[in-house]
C-alpha cells in the first residue's frame, strides 16, 4: 500500500499531462515463478498510474518469443512496448524506423549520469538517438551450488569451479549428477561462455568475442577452454531435463551439485524460499574470475501513429527506470538495478556479491551486445551439438574459430 | 504482370479458334480469381523466395546481392546436413510403414469383421489430434522415468532399455513411431474405401479360379487400386516435407542437434538468427526436392495418358 502511495506520487505529474487512460499491450517471455512475479510489480506501477497493462506474455524462452514479437512489428500489428535484450537484435528494426525514439524522455530523466555501466546506454543508442530502457543487468556467470547435495555427498561445498570439477566424483557415488543442465543451445551456450571467461581470462574473451579474432580462437587458451567443457560436459551426462528452469530445480531439490545459469536463476530460489548460504551458494565468474557480464533486458517501444499511445509510451519508458519500480521489480527477479543511486539493501547475499562487482567495475558487455543474432544461432548449434554428442573438443574448437572468422 | 501477359497471349491465340475460348465463359470468368491467387500468392511468393535467396538479406528483405554465398554456406553446415538425412531417413520409413499398415489394417476391417466401425473409429482417432498433441503424448509416453520404460521396468523386466528420444542415434524412430500412430489411421480409411470400391464379382472370379486370399490381394486388388494408392503417397509425401510442428513438440530438435530437420532450420534462421537470405536458401532447396520428387511423377501420370 506504502509503495502505491509513493508511486501515485511519483507519476501524478506524468499522468497530469496524459488525456485519459490508455490501454497498452506489453509483450514479453518472462512465464518462470519468478520472473512473472517481477513482470507483475510492472503491471502494478502502470495501473497505479490509472492506465492499463494488458500482458502479453509469450511462453517459452527467448528464441520463441523473438519471431513472434519481431513478425508482429514487422507485420504491421506492433504491441505498445516490447521486452527484447538490447544489443543487436532490433538494429535492424531500429534502422528500418519501426522503434519510437525516446531520446526525449532520456534526455528529461537524465539516463546518461543515473545508468550504470554506461554501456547499457549505449547498446540503446543509435546514431546518438536513443530507442530502449534498460530494466535490468543480468549476467550469466554464475555457479549454483546445492548444500543439500553437497551434504548427501559427504562434502564441502566448492568454493570455486575447480574444486566443483574435483569434487564432481563423490557426488557421483551419491547418485547425484554433478551439473544440471537443460538440453537446449542457448544454455549450452551460456555454460560455453561462463567457462571461457573462468578458464581463458577476460582478455582473451574480449579478442575473440568483441574483436572476432579468429587466430586466438585456435589458440591454446581456447584449447582449455574447449577441454573445460568437454569435461563439463561428462558431468552433465546425466541431466535431460529440457528449460533452465527445471534444471535449476534439479538443484533445489538436491537432485544435482550445481548448475551453470545466470542471475535470473536466484528468482526461482526464492520462489521456492531457499536461503542463500544455508540451502544454496552462488559464485560469480565460477569463483575464479569475478567478472560479470552485463546483457539484460531492455523494453523497446514500437513506432505507432497515435499520438495518445506515443505519449502512453513515453510514460511507461519514465515509469520503468523510476527509482521504486527498478528497486521492486529487480528484487522480485533477482536482476540488478541499472541505476547506481538506489537503495538495495535489502538484497539477499548473491545480489550483494554481484552489486560489488558491479561497483568495482567488473564488468564486461554481453555476447548479445557484440555477435549478431545468426552468428549467436550458428554458435548455439555447434554448442547443441556439441554438449549431446561426442564431438571432440579440437573438433568443436576449430568450428568454433571459422565461425568467429565469418561472423560479422 | 505475366497474368496480364498471358491473357493477351491466349486471347490473340483464340482469335484463330474463337469456339474454344469463348466456350462456356462464365467458368472461365468465375475461375480468375483462383488463377489471380495461384499466380501472385504461389508463384509469385516462390519467384520472390527464390529471389531474395541470393542476397544477403538480414531481419529485412534487401537485394544486395551475394551470389551463391548462402547456398555454399548452407552445405558447409552440419545442422543441414543432419536435417536433410533425418528427413529421407524418416520419409523412407513413413512411407513404407505408413502404406504397409494402413493397407494391412484396412484389409483386416474388409474380412467383414464384428464392430467394424468401432475399430475404424479407434485407428482413426489418432488422426484428429494435432501434431502438437501427438508429439506432447509421446514425448510423455517415451520419457523413460516415468512412461513406456518405467511401466515395462515395474512389470519385472528390469534391463528394459528403451529411451529413443535421449539418444541421438535413435531419437528418429522416436519421432516415426508418434508420426505413424497419427497418420496411418487417415490411410487406412482411404484404403479401406478402395476396397470397398472392388467389385464383389472379382472376389468371386478369383474364389472360383481357386486364387487364394492373400494372393487375390497382392495380384489383383492392388494394382487395381492404383489411384488409391497415389492419393495415399501425395499425402504422406507432403506430409514428410512439412515435418516441422511433431519435432518441435516432441524433441526441439534434440538431443542436441540430432532430430532436426529441413523446415526447423528454415523457420529457425529467418527468424531467430534473423538471416533471411540464409533461410530462403534453405527453403529453395527444399522446393528443387520436391520438384525432382514431382516432375518424374507427373510426368508419368499425366505425360504417358496423352500418348495412350
Amino acid at each position: 500500500m506504502k509503495l502505491t502511495t509513493k508511486l501515485l506520487a511519483a507519476t501524478a505529474i506524468m499522468s497530469a499531462s496524459a488525456a485519459s487512460a490508455v490501454e497498452l499491450e506489453v509483450t514479453h517471455w518472462w512465464t518462470s515463478g519468478g520472473e512473472a512475479a517481477a513482470v507483475g510489480k510492472f503491471a502494478e506501477a502502470w495501473n497505479a498510474t490509472g492506465n492499463t497493462w494488458v500482458d502479453g506474455a509469450i511462453a517459452g524462452s527467448g528464441g520463441t518469443a523473438r519471431p513472434i514479437i519481431i513478425s508482429r512489428i514487422l507485420g504491421g500489428d506492433p504491441m505498445g512496448a516490447t521486452q527484447l535484450n538490447h544489443g543487436r537484435q532490433a538494429e535492424e528494426l531500429i534502422e528500418a524506423g519501426m522503434m519510437l525514439d525516446l531520446t526525449d524522455v532520456a534526455e528529461a530523466g537524465g539516463w546518461k549520469d543515473i545508468v550504470n555501466p554506461s554501456s547499457l546506454l549505449d547498446s540503446c543508442t543509435l546514431d546518438g538517438k536513443i530507442y530502449c530502457v534498460p530494466v535490468n543487468i543480468h549476467s550469466a556467470q554464475w555457479l549454483w551450488l546445492s548444500h543439500d547435495a553437497y551434504e548427501k555427498a559427504g562434502q564441502p561445498v566448492p568454493t570455486d569451479w575447480n574444486e566443483f570439477v574435483a569434487s564432481a566424483p563423490a557426488l557421483t557415488e551419491a547418485g547425484i549428477v554433478p551439473l544440471a543442465m537443460g538440453q537446449q543451445g542457448w544454455q549450452q551456450n551460456l555454460a560455453f561462455g561462463a567457462i571461457t571467461i573462468a578458464v581463458a581470462g577476460i582478455d582473451a574473451w574480449r579478442e575473440v568475442t568483441v574483436n572476432k579474432n579468429a587466430d586466438v580462437a585456435r589458440g591454446p587458451e581456447y584449447t582449455a577452454v574447449f577441454n573445460a567443457v568437454a569435461d563439463a560436459r561428462e558431468l552433465a551426462r546425466e541431466s535431460n531435463v529440457q528449460d533452465w528452469n527445471q534444471a535449476t530445480n534439479m538443484v533445489i531439490t538436491g537432485m544435482a551439485g550445481a548448475q551453470l545459469m545466470g542471475d535470473w536463476a536466484q528468482g526461482e530460489f526464492s520462489v521456492a524460499e531457499q536461503v542463500e548460504g544455508v540451502d544454496y551458494s552462488c559464485l560469480p565468474g565460477l569463483g575464479l574470475n569475478e567478472i560479470l557480464d552485463t546483457g539484460g533486458d531492455a523494453f523497446y517501444f514500437p513506432a505507432n501513429d497515435d499520438p495518445e499511445i506515443t505519449a502512453a509510451q513515453k510514460e511507461l519508458a519514465a515509469l520503468l527506470i523510476s527509482p521504486e519500480v527498478q528497486v521492486s521489480f529487480n528484487l522480485a527477479k533477482g536482476s540488478l538495478p541499472v541505476r547506481g543511486d538506489i537503495d538495495m539493501a535489502s538484497a539477499n547475499g548473491c545480489m550483494q556479491k554481484g552489486l560489488g562487482i558491479l561497483a568495482e567495475g567488473g564488468v564486461l558487455p554481453s555476447g548479445d551486445q557484440s555477435l549478431s543474432a545468426d552468428t549467436q544461432t550458428q554458435i548455439e548449434d555447434l554448442m547443441a551439438e556439441f554438449w549431446s554428442g561426442d564431438m571432440p573438443a579440437a573438433d568443436a574448437q576449430a568450428r568454433y574459430a571459422d565461425l568467429i572468422a565469418s561472423a560479422d | 504482370m505475366s497474368v496480364v501477359e498471358d491473357a493477351a497471349h491466349s486471347s490473340a491465340k483464340g482469335a484463330k479458334r474463337p469456339i474454344r475460348l469463348f466456350r462456356n465463359p462464365m467458368a472461365k470468368i468465375a475461375s480468375i480469381p483462383m488463377i489471380l491467387t495461384a499466380m501472385v500468392v504461389f508463384v509469385g511468393g516462390t519467384l520472390w523466395t527464390v529471389v531474395h535467396s541470393f542476397t544477403g538479406s538480414r531481419l529485412l528483405p534487401k537485394l544486395n546481392w551475394v551470389g551463391l554465398d548462402q547456398y555454399e554456406r548452407l552445405w558447409e553446415t552440419p545442422r543441414w546436413l543432419i536435417s536433410i538425412s533425418n528427413l529421407a531417413l524418416y520419409g523412407i520409413c513413413s512411407m513404407i510403414l505408413t502404406l504397409f499398415i494402413g493397407f494391412f489394417l484396412a484389409a483386416l476391417l474388409d474380412r467383414k469383421i464384428r464392430f467394424e466401425s468401432a475399430f475404424r473409429t479407434i485407428f482413426l482417432y489418432p488422426f484428429a489430434l494435432s501434431f502438437v498433441v501427438t508429439g506432447l503424448a509421446w514425448q510423455w509416453i517415451l520419457n523413460p522415468d516415468f512412461g513406456m520404460q518405467s511401466l515395462v521396468q515395474s512389470w519385472g523386466w528390469e534391463s528394459f532399455q528403451f529411451d529413443p528420444l535421449n539418444n541421438p542415434d535413435i531419437v528418429m524412430f522416436g519421432l516415426l513411431i508418434a508420426g505413424i500412430w497419427q497418420g496411418s489411421g487417415l490411410i487406412m480409411c482411404i484404403m479401406l474405401a478402395g476396397l470397398r470400391g472392388i467389385d464383389e464379382d472379382i472376389w468371386k472370379a478369383a474364389r472360383v479360379d481357386g486364387i487364394g486370399t492373400v494372393k487375390t490381394y497382392v495380384r489383383i486388388v492392388i494394382p487395381m487400386m492404383r489411384p488409391v494408392f497415389i492419393t495415399s503417397l501425395v499425402l504422406i509425401a507432403s506430409g514428410i516435407i512439412k515435418l516441422y510442428d511433431l519435432v518441435v513438440a516432441q524433441t526441439n530438435g534434440g538431443p542436441g542437434i540430432s532430430s532436426e530437420v529441413p523446415a526447423k532450420y528454415v523457420i529457425n534462421y529467418m527468424f531467430q538468427a534473423q538471416n533471411l537470405g540464409q533461410g530462403f536458401a534453405a527453403s529453395t532447396m527444399m522446393l528443387c526436392s520436391v520438384i525432382i520428387i514431382l516432375i518424374p511423377w507427373a510426368y508419368l501420370e499425366f505425360g504417358g495418358r496423352k500418348n495412350a
